[in-house]
């Protein structure tokens, strides 16, 4: 019970009327520069840590952490309503979320993603009190080989943000680890694609394909086909606040959500998209409406957002505990660590208590502190888009642009936005869903270099790949994952339904 | 909405607002993104330098990208003749140039002073059975390919040092089995868990695990013992190795000597100042100035021998 009563001492250290203000500023800031894509919390750390170098470092780190948890809230915002995801771990959210909140029903995604990032943040932070050094083990196990059968698993379950067709969806997919594989290859340092054009270098940037494809794309679509589209936006039909079926059909993909990112989120390598495709798939998979998938199912917001959230609390597993900072959220708290001269590590927890659980505990506050700031918004928020369509597509644009140019001040990035929005444009117009090439851009180049590690410590035995319990364990769910709905379907007796992949 | 943009503006501007009157007002680039060691230094630089009146107002922007390569293209064409804009960078920015067939190049552009060094630590797990330089050595010459070394990315200065490793000890540096990681983190967990034979680094980034009793040190680069450190050189194992991952600060092409010779006198009192000193300490960077012209020498030097390692581990032509 030893933690638990440094976790009450903490919550006593967080409770002063200062620490909460810090808290407050934080959680404030981060739904700020969350909601605008581009921007994201680690650019606001950075930006801050030379002017609270003054501050006392507890209150400073409580508002880092409030403006880490905030980025996550206001991502999911933008992601739903405006369909800007800002930042890649928001995309699936996206996916449903606006969906619901054009069918008039975004006042529940936006509950359920901040109710489910609530739940989440709750239960991953008290994991983070009281299982940091298990977690912790389970992430040391982790090397090339393990990550690299992650990311297989993680490709068996793309299928689910497939639409209707399997082939157009492999296409997508295809044309995303294309564009993966531009710029520097990280393992021999060689320019791939690049053209001789310097500014590729570092290769497609995730947001900026992300705002390009989503907003820009569907913007051109819209405008391209307004006369003759029917669909009309509504901003509120039926209940504002979240339904019994709702709450229902909510609280066990938060759960899952959970369970996925919290752990994965640890992993140096883990980050927070992975959980988010994950859980997507799952709750396609044990939805009773699969069929909604893709026109706006509540779980495919609940699911991803918990995920999403629960891993930025996994983050902070290695970073309190080992001093690794996995993202680059992380990596400015840990700047911000070293400018009081703390060294996170396994030592941190015995020389400073106040500050490591004051910081838990402010994590719960600052958690605490977004739900209530968000759930009252809910309202406000969904009268954007009441806004005529013409002004609500020409703010869209302005917005995508502004954020992009925020992260990345340079004309060539806005060409790349340009072109990329284009290309959404042509994928939506013959029907060809564009996550895949996200969910393509982001696991390519991460699985390629997982793979290449592996068989480069294993001088080029591939046996090395499957050597371990761990990763074994994980080819053994991808097999369960392809070949179980098969002979559960068998067994049940039930007669194999028409494979979507026919060509629509 | 308008909340937002305003505290955004806020928070944008936040960096640019200073005290008025008679000092410089400087720019300086960091060509790489929030977060990083050019980054940190650039922040680091301007506040020391508003705390010590010694600019107006100091910006920073961040040009990230290809180890610099990004920033420094834009710094010669854009600020040709500003006297008021720097830049920071540092040995990764030499190899990157150089393996990235950059057509800017170092000497283009105004060298001022070397800030801060760091020098490059070789580590294995506490459970390993390699327990001195010798043993991975001699490993390294029986069998280079057994040897994994876990490090920072391709041709930065942990490739380098690898290489420099391997020809000093008379191995084919064509046959070592660098693996690279983006994230510091990613590669420490790597390194902590075992996956790889050893890692490489600046002493910083394992301090905290080597006091934890993660990771034993079994060389640094520097060209004598470093203080707290229980570790040899490699000079002192006999590998004539020595490197430092040196961070500095250059201007623009195309200024006046006068102009050259004013911004080389205000960072040589950053250097003398009291301000700089605290922050050196408070992130542990080792003092490594070295100003103007002996500095430019020192680069030119750097820039050949660079050269000649990527060329011969193959990733320079």
């Amino acid at each position: 019970m030893d933690s638990f009563a440094s976790l009450l001492h903490g919550l006593s250290v967080a409770m002063q009327p200062g620490n909460l203000l810090y808290a407050f500023i934080g959680v404030t800031l981060g739904t700020a520069v969350g909601v605008l894509p581009g921007i994201g919390p680690a650019l606001t750390v950075a930006l801050l840590l030379p002017i609270t170098f003054k501050l006392d470092p507890a209150g400073s780190l409580i508002m880092f952490a409030g403006i880490y948890y905030g980025g996550m809230y206001g991502g999911s915002t933008s992601s739903i309503l405006l369909n800007t995801p800002g930042e890649s771990a928001s995309m699936i959210t996206a996916l449903e979320g606006n969906k619901m909140a054009r069918a008039g029903r975004g006042g529940p995604a936006l509950a359920t993603s901040a109710i489910g990032s609530f739940v989440a943040g709750m239960i991953a932070t008290i994991g983070l009190a009281f299982l940091a050094p298990l977690v912790v083990d389970l992430a040391l196990s982790f090397g090339p080989a393990e990550y690299f059968a992650l990311m297989v698993l993680a490709f068996t379950t793309v299928s689910a943000a497939f639409g209707n067709s399997a082939l157009r969806g492999l296409t997508s997919l295809f044309i995303g680890l294309a564009l993966g594989l531009i710029g520097i290859d990280l393992q021999t340092g060689q320019a791939r694609l690049a053209f001789g054009i310097p500014d590729l270098l570092d290769g497609v940037e995730v947001t900026t394909a992300a705002v390009g494809m989503f907003a820009l794309g569907e913007t051109l679509y819209v405008a391209a086909t307004a006369s003759r589209s029917p669909d009309k936006i509504e901003p509120v039909r039926g209940s504002l606040w979240m339904t019994a079926s709702d709450w229902a059909r909510s609280w066990k993909p938060w759960l899952r959500g959970t369970l996925l990112g919290f752990p994965i989120g640890a992993l140096p390598a883990g980050g927070a998209e992975i959980p988010t495709f994950l859980s997507y798939s799952i709750e396609k998979q044990l939805s009773q409406n699969p069929e909604e998938f893709g026109q706006g199912a509540i779980e495919g917001v609940a699911g991803p957002e918990a995920a999403n959230n629960a891993s930025a609390a996994g983050t902070l597993v290695p970073l309190l505990t080992l001093g690794l900072p996995t993202s680059a959220t992380a990596a400015m708290m840990l700047a911000g660590f070293q400018q009081y001269g703390l060294q996170p590590g396994p030592l941190l927890f015995t020389s400073n208590p106040d500050l490591v659980w004051g910081l838990v505990a402010s994590l719960l506050i600052a958690n605490f502190m977004l739900l209530v700031l968000n759930l009252p918004l809910i309202g406000l928020w969904v009268r954007l888009l009441a806004i005529p369509r013409p002004w609500l597509y020409g703010g869209i644009l302005v917005f995508a642009t502004l954020g992009t140019l925020g992260a990345n001040p340079s004309a060539f990035e806005l060409g790349m936005l340009a072109v990329l929005g284009v290309l959404g444009f042509g994928m939506r117009y013959f029907d060809y869903p564009v996550a895949p090439v996200i969910i393509g851009l982001i696991l390519g180049p991460l699985a390629e270099q997982q793979l290449r590690r592996a068989l480069a410590i294993s001088q080029g035995n591939p046996s090395a790949l499957v050597e371990t319990p761990l990763a074994i364990g994980i080819y053994v769910i991808c097999a369960l994952i392809v070949v179980g709905p098969l002979v559960w379907r068998m067994v049940s007796k039930k007669p194999l339904p028409v494979l979507a992949s026919s060509e629509d | 909405m308008r909340a937002f943009t305003q505290a955004l503006a806020g928070i944008l501007v936040a960096g640019a607002l200073a005290t008025p009157v008679f000092a410089q007002e400087l720019k300086i680039m960091a060509p790489a993104a929030p977060g990083g060691g050019w980054d940190q230094t650039a922040r680091s630089l301007q506040q020391a330098l508003q705390t010590e009146g010694l600019a107006k107002g100091v910006q920073v922007n961040n040009v990230p990208g290809a180890g610099g390569s990004i920033g420094i293209a834009q710094f010669v064409n854009q600020s040709k003749g500003d006297p008021n804009a720097l830049m920071v960078g540092g040995y990764v920015m030499v190899g990157a140039l150089i393996a990235n067939n950059s057509p800017v190049k170092l000497d283009q552009v105004t060298p001022i002073a070397r800030l801060t060094g760091e020098y490059e630590a070789i580590v294995v797990p506490t459970s390993s059975t390699i327990k001195t330089i010798g043993d991975l050595v001699a490993q390294l010459k029986a069998d280079p390919g057994t040897v994994s070394w876990g490090g920072g990315s391709a041709g930065g200065t942990d490739h380098i040092t690898v290489g420099l490793i391997a020809k000093a000890a008379g191995v084919d540096p064509t046959k070592i089995n660098y693996i690279p990681f983006s994230g510091g983190g990613e590669a420490l967990a790597a390194i902590v868990g075992g996956k790889v034979t050893a890692g490489i680094s600046g002493y910083g980034e394992f301090e905290g695990q080597v006091k934890a009793g993660k990771l034993r040190v079994l060389a640094v680069s520097a060209p004598e013992r470093l203080a707290g450190v229980d570790a040899p050189t490699l000079k002192e194992a006999g590998i004539n190795v020595e490197v430092q991952n040196w961070r500095a600060i250059w201007a623009a092409p195309g200024i006046t000597p006068e102009q050259k010779a004013s911004l080389i006198s205000t960072f040589e009192k950053l250097h003398g100042s009291k301000s700089w000193k605290d922050t050196l300490a408070a992130k542990g960077w080792s003092d490594t100035f070295l100003a103007g012209d002996t500095f430019g020498g020192y680069v030119t030097k750097e820039v050949e021998q660079t050269t000649a390692v990527l060329k011969d581990i193959g990733l320079a032509k």
